[in-house]
């Protein structure tokens, strides 16, 4: 691939990053502002070129692909970027939630808007550059720089107990990056590949393959390092509290994006590099998925009266199909999740955009206390009927096809837990509907009236309505076409997941 | 020594290896004479003199680094340069600057005589240099005991504070302790090798080369490992190794604050530069022994620092127990040299952004610091962020780096002593470094949130407002300097090609 698209990518990934440190430099806060719009609309642009131009038949190997020296070639750690079938669509995701959720941001009026700004401005670049890198050194790098800042919004502009969730965010979260860096540390030590390059990697252990114990180990950390990143039960106590407390850009950025750093890990790196430890964690990452994610957190959500802490709690939840489709290990499992690693991205922002919004008009987020706001604000409860379907599972929307293939892989690896999560869908289609139901429809309670007498509620204004609507379009464009990205997701998949299988192969006489 | 041999010295011009030191030295000396001889409205630049001749020293390095006598053996033996002595060097320069330059800060506050202060801190700076150099325990010895002495003075400058006071006699206290204990581990190696009926002796067993040499074929000699053990507990009481850290909370928290930073960065990596000279060029046959001792230290220090330093509210004793914790992670480090030679240049990229990082910090410290030097609390920092950004950057900047949080160069510290450490198998120590850090987050990451973000308090005591400190604000050098020590913190977490490169690895 010519060396224009390897310089449009680095662009994508620079340009909110400059952006952010012109700001801190010192500019005025009106040129500021103008200077972060473009910076969410460069990368964004960049990412739908980048898509239309990737090769129709090329999704197996990466493309785009530069190198920059760190100072650190003696440990095999460079600056390498490019994209594959599976990260192609995780950077498109990344770079339209963020463009999404800057535009929110940039209307929100949050208090110090400049810092607010350059940090949402790091934490894009962060993610643009996770999806990325090749380099998995680099991968673990930026994944920190996009949560760094996290961390500090939860804790300046975060609502409720902000100081307590800031604070058990950054132990968790940290705690789960440090495990999850051991395992990349390990890969690199233990594969003698004197790299932390991936596709050398992978050229490497294709080779000669690590010990059976030894993936075990090290896909042991990576499994909970990684896991508690994305939330896996029992590790994710972080996540509502998070949510419920983090400033809606913040939270839509990471539920919505950094969040699937863990996912896309285990898929691009754990999968492919470690089939045998695969194997072995195949069945208590599904149980744990199954049983705890989907069935307990499932019926925790059923019992939230918080509106954010619902979505917090029934994001946890959807991560649970993920796990599931992980691992069945077969391809259509792995497709899937990465179908549903961008379907609930999109749709997760869009909620807990919307779930702001709603908190402007009736001034709570607790959901007894609301009702009746779809006649002042039609767009609103259309939208966020909308994020609810999606957020279900209903067709037409892209959330769909994701949860389709993960229950027809799930139920070859085993019916028991398949018709667990067919319950899940349930169980998520009640707590949604009953949400929409009390926000939109029935009386509007005491509380609201008395609000809604002082502030006629205002429907959605562009400043909310155009970032909704490209998360809506992405949606229903994903679940109309869903060949839009999942060719690529399947060309690159069956290079990894093949050896799986082939693992199994080799590991199963060993069994009895 | 005879006067022949003097003489051959004296004209081989060896004194030339050692012109860094003696440099400084009478640059030291040159400031005393300096307060005598001028005007008293001109000894306010005394502090600045001192400083450009240290610069001028620190260039001379530099620019001689690959210098001819790098590998001999000088003075019959007593020193030897060492690429990793030149790193040290520039190393102990660097810090004894930016001491000199916290001392700027904070000693016009007081009514204490300063030139005294810029002396010793260079005295002992040239004394650590000799340090890093020595072949030979007697140098080892002098050199060591120049540096306690020099501290013993420097902990207890600030003779009014009965806190420092204190500070100053636990310190005097356990420093003869451990000088003791060491010289008893020196003694013990010397009679192990100076018996006659022994095989492979030369002619003394001062000298590193003969101990390696006879460890190499009796290492199960009793006397020897206990000698080796001994002086290994010694340099545990100069780094803050457990069981030898108990002084390091109140000395760190009683000692003049830039001594604090001087003891934090320059004492410790003192300790760390011998612990290497003598785990790598003195005691690799008793890897046997050593490698167990160190790894309980190791482990021990890293639990020990991170859960003292949990729920501390001094910054200073938060900055020594935290340090403790820190050279829990480099004793993994040194560990692994055993078995990984560039384990060394991993321990001395730590130390760099160690450096970095503490110095930056300290300096936010001094700038907060009232009359009073040694009661600074978290509470101290509440609005700092609001009032003085500057401040706080450069202090999340610090402390961040402390934390190990990318892109940061304390991460690229870390990052490295893991991987040399996987290299090495230390699992255990790995596992437990990485719950340290986990905890280290949480009180790093408290120091942060009380400068940034506003603290809860009830509405009934809202009355009893923070304690207010008397912020200094930082003139332009020392935002400059401040600003600098930031700047490439962050610079090296994102690009350390050039201290990974400069390093000898």
């Amino acid at each position: 691939m010519n060396s224009l698209h390897a310089q449009l990518l680095q662009l994508a990934i620079a340009t909110p990053l400059v952006a952010a440190l012109i700001m801190a430099g010192g500019l005025p806060k009106r040129l500021a502002v103008k200077l972060a719009g473009v910076a969410f609309v460069v990368p964004a642009l960049i990412a739908a070129w980048l898509w239309q131009q990737f090769p129709a038949e090329g999704g197996a190997t990466y493309h785009y692909l530069s190198n920059w020296d760190t100072g650190l070639g003696r440990f095999g750690i460079t600056l390498k970027l490019g994209l594959n079938g599976i990260a192609l669509p995780l950077f498109l995701l990344a770079a339209t939630v963020g463009l999404a959720a800057g535009l929110y941001a940039l209307r929100s009026g949050a208090e110090r808007l400049k810092l607010y700004l350059m940090l949402l401005l790091t934490m894009q670049g962060g993610l643009l550059g996770v999806f990325a890198s090749v380099d998995i050194f680099f991968f673990y790098f930026f994944h920190e720089l996009a949560l760094i800042p996290t961390f500090i919004m939860v804790g300046l502009w975060g609502g409720r107990d902000r100081n307590y969730a800031a604070m058990k965010m950054t132990i968790y979260l940290t705690a789960g990056a440090l495990l999850s860096l051991l395992g990349l540390i390990a890969i690199y030590v233990k594969s003698g590949a004197q790299s932390f390059d991936l596709i050398e990697l992978k050229a490497v252990l294709a080779h000669q393959s690590l010990a059976p114990t030894v993936q075990k180990y090290i896909f042991g950390l990576l499994l909970f390092g990684f896991g508690t990143l994305v939330s896996l039960w029992p590790l994710h106590t972080w996540a509502p509290l998070g949510y419920g407390a983090a400033p809606s850009s913040a939270a839509m950025l990471h539920a919505g994006v950094l969040k699937k750093f863990g996912l896309y890990g285990l898929i691009q790196i754990a999968l492919p590099l470690l089939p045998v430890g695969a194997q072995t964690w195949a069945w208590p990452l599904a149980l744990l998925a199954g049983i705890g994610n989907v069935l307990v957190i499932g019926l925790i959500t059923l019992a939230q009266r918080d509106l954010k802490q619902m979505l917090g709690y029934s994001s946890v939840m959807h991560m649970g199909y993920c796990f599931l489709g992980i691992a069945c290990l077969s391809t259509i499992g792995s497709g899937g999740v990465v179908l549903l690693m961008v379907a609930h991205g999109l749709s997760a922002a869009l909620l807990f955009m919307l779930a702001t919004s709603v908190h402007h008009r009736t001034n709570t987020f607790d959901l007894t206390e609301m009702g009746g706001l779809a006649q002042k604000t039609p767009v609103l409860a259309a939208c966020f009927v909308a994020g609810t379907m999606a957020s279900i599972g209903l067709p037409a929307f892209a959330n769909f096809w994701g949860e389709l293939a993960i229950f027809v892989a799930l139920w070859k690896f085993s019916p028991g837990l398949t018709a667990v999560a067919v319950a899940g869908v349930v169980i998520s289609a009640i707590y949604g509907l009953r949400a929409v139901a009390r926000i939109f429809f029935g009386p509007p309670s005491e509380h609201l009236q008395q609000v809604m007498a002082q502030h006629p509620p205002a429907d959605l204004g562009w400043g909310e309505r155009l970032p909704a609507l490209i998360l809506l379009a992405a949606l229903l464009g994903l679940g109309l076409y869903p060949q839009l990205l999942s060719r690529s997701i399947d060309q690159a998949l069956p290079v990894g997941i093949a050896k799986v299988s082939a693992g199994s192969a080799t590991v199963s006489p060993a069994k009895p | 020594m005879t006067t022949d041999y003097l003489k051959s010295v004296a004209e081989s011009n060896q004194w030339w290896a050692l012109g860094p030191e003696i440099m400084l030295a009478c640059a030291a000396l040159g400031l005393l004479v300096m307060e005598i001889i001028l005007p008293k409205k001109d000894r306010r630049f005394i502090p600045y003199a001192a400083m450009v001749a240290q610069a001028m020293v620190l260039l001379t390095v530099i620019f001689n680094f690959q210098t001819t006598w790098l590998g001999e053996n000088l003075f019959g033996g007593l020193i030897k340069l060492s690429p990793w002595g030149q790193v040290a060097r520039v190393f102990f320069l660097v810090s004894s600057l930016l001491v000199s330059f916290l001392g700027t800060i904070c000693l016009p506050r007081t009514k204490l005589p300063r030139v005294e202060f810029y002396h010793i801190v260079m005295v002992v700076t040239a004394a650590m240099m000799l340090l890093v150099h020595s072949n030979h325990f007697v140098m080892f010895f002098v050199a060591l005991e120049t540096v306690t002495i020099g501290f013993y003075i420097l902990v207890s400058y600030f003779r009014d504070n009965a806190l420092t006071l204190e500070a100053g006699l636990k310190y005097l206290v356990l420093g003869a302790l451990s000088s003791a204990i060491m010289l008893f581990g020196i003694v013990l190696l010397y009679g192990a090798v100076g018996k006659v009926s022994v095989n492979g002796i030369t002619h003394t067993g001062f000298e590193f080369e003969t101990l390696n040499n006879f460890l190499r074929h009796h290492p199960d000699n009793f006397l020897a490992i206990a000698g080796a053990l001994l002086l290994v507990g010694g340099v545990a009481f100069k780094i803050g190794a457990f069981p030898f850290q108990i002084w390091i909370p109140d000395v760190y928290q009683g000692a003049p604050t830039p001594i604090t930073a001087f003891l934090a960065v320059s004492s410790k990596a003192a300790g760390f530069a011998v612990l290497l000279t003598l785990v790598n060029q003195v005691f690799t046959p008793l890897a046997g022994v050593l490698v167990p001792v160190l790894s309980v230290l190791a482990a021990a220090t890293i639990i020990m620092g991170n859960l003292a330093a949990l729920t501390q509210r001094n910054t200073k004793r938060l900055m020594g127990l935290s340090g403790i914790s820190h050279a829990g992670y480099l004793l993994i480090g040194v560990v692994a040299s055993f078995t990984v030679p560039w384990a060394t240049s991993a321990v001395w990229f730590y130390l760099g952004t160690y450096l970095l990082a503490s110095m930056a910090v300290f300096g936010v410290m001094t700038y907060l610091t009232g009359p009073d030097d040694t009661n600074q609390t978290l509470d101290h920092y509440e609005h700092l962020a609001k009032q003085h950004p500057f401040l706080g950057g450069v202090l999340a900047v610090g402390v961040g780096s402390l934390a190990g949080i990318p892109p940061l160069a304390g991460f690229m510290g870390k990052l490295l002593l893991f991987i040399v450490a996987f290299q090495a198998e230390l699992y255990p120590l790995l596992a437990i470094a990485i719950g340290g850090v986990v905890l280290s987050i949480y009180y790093y990451f408290g120091w942060i949130k009380s400068a940034y973000f506003e603290a809860w308090r009830p509405a009934a005591t809202a009355t009893t407002a923070a304690p207010q400190s008397a912020i200094t604000t930082p003139s332009l050098s020392g935002k400059l300097i401040l600003g600098l020590l930031a700047l490439a913190t962050l610079l090296l977490g994102c690009y350390p090609g050039p201290l990974s490169d400069w390093l000898p690895f």
